[in-house]
């Protein structure tokens, strides 16, 4: 095992502030190459017009996986050592509807606002206000929400955990879907594209 | 329809889908590997937030569990945080991306059917859902989707159905806004 690495002790607290920071212009980068610093370029996805959003978003899911999937099976990374959010269901289930109700009236999210106001969008800042108001009355809100933030803990938890399934089955199942839903999704675009052809 | 201004270099084309979500995906490993952890945005805002808020009310600040979470033992700032120096590097890489690209140019990104005020308004109140949203469900679409979704966690990929779900689901309403 060597990493991750910052969990062995490689580098301290300081160092890995600018290892967030270098990162960050990674993921930055990349969001912005996809075209996700534009509102209208995401909520196609909503219109089914493009849905780059789902293509982008599963490509990376499935690199990544798999990667610490293979990483983990060589014995380079210690899985148990990779942060995994805790699973309170309930809240999660709520807080992604009203995220995603929020996606589609606002046309971001929260990352990809950052990139909108960097390459100057307004309607990026004004998100990011709003980002902040929102974030601001849940922390003023809190003690009328706090039953409900810890509803239905069920800890550290991953699916093939819950499911009693190999890692690898799931792995290889999460693949399938992503390459079954890039194929679906590309004709869907056509069909899209075909229908307002017709109609103009 | 755009309303940004024009500039000399026309834009260049977005990265093909596949291509820019590999890319997204290997810094994504990439922080796996080196730190442990995986993306993050909307925590740094409440980072900013409780910066901000402790700043004119301590007492208020440290007497609220949320804020003092952040706050911790108060040796070090909420803002000396590993997503706050992320999100960043975000607004760098993005700003290189996009000027490399020619795609800097300021503007209000709309539809052809809603003035800049209706758009800008729409903007901060889905904001503001973001915020809350993201609080409840500790984590967006980084922290939660991305990040969760590649490490199979069973909340995130709950999370993630439900964004997916909530969008499509509003997406009537707000077609005026879009289309």
């Amino acid at each position: 095992m060597i990493a991750p690495f910052y969990k062995f002790g490689l580098f301290g607290d300081n160092v890995s502030l600018v290892m967030a920071f270098v990162i960050g212009i990674g993921f930055g980068f990349a969001l912005e190459r996809a075209g996700f610093g534009s509102a209208r370029k995401l909520v196609a996805q909503f219109y089914l017009t493009d849905l780059s959003v789902f293509k982008v978003m599963f490509s990376a899911i499935v690199t990544a996986m798999v990667g610490l999937f293979f990483l983990a099976a060589f014995g380079l990374v210690d899985l148990s050592l990779v942060y995994l959010t805790p699973t309170y269901l309930l809240p999660q289930i709520v807080g992604g509807l009203i995220l995603g109700v929020g996606f589609v009236v606002g046309g971001y999210c929260p990352g990809t606002s950052c990139v909108a106001a960097a390459t100057g969008k307004y309607d990026g800042f004004v998100f990011l206000a709003g980002v902040l108001a929102g974030s601001f009355v849940f922390a003023e809100a809190f003690s009328l929400v706090d039953d409900f933030y810890y509803a239905t803990p069920m800890g550290s938890i991953t699916l093939p955990q819950q499911f009693h399934m190999s890692y690898g089955l799931l792995v290889f199942a999460v693949i399938l879907m992503a390459v079954g839903g890039f194929a679906g999704a590309t004709r869907l675009e056509r069909w899209m594209a075909s229908r307002k052809e017709a109609r103009a | 329809m755009s309303t940004a201004s024009q500039s000399i270099k026309p834009p260049q084309p977005y990265a093909n889908p596949y291509l820019a979500g590999i890319g997204l995906g290997l810094v994504l490993l990439a922080a796996f590997v080196i730190m442990g952890r995986g993306l993050g945005a909307s925590s740094a805002f409440t980072a900013i937030v409780t910066t901000g808020v402790h700043a004119v009310a301590p007492a208020h600040a440290q007497a609220n569990p949320y804020y003092a979470e952040y706050l911790g033992d108060g040796t070090t700032s909420p803002l000396m945080d590993w997503t706050v120096f992320e999100v960043v590097g975000v607004v760098v890489g993005g700003f290189l991306s996009g000027t490399l690209a020619g795609r800097v140019r300021t503007g209000v990104e709309r539809g052809p059917r809603i003035s800049n005020t209706g758009r800008l308004m729409y903007a901060f109140v889905g904001g503001g859902l973001m915020g809350i949203g993201a609080r409840l469900a500790r984590g967006c679409t980084s922290g939660q989707a991305l990040t969760g979704g590649a490490l199979l966690n069973v909340g995130s990929w709950a999370f993630m159905m439900c964004v997916f779900a909530g969008g499509y689901a509003f997406a009537w309403f707000m077609r005026r806004q879009w289309q």
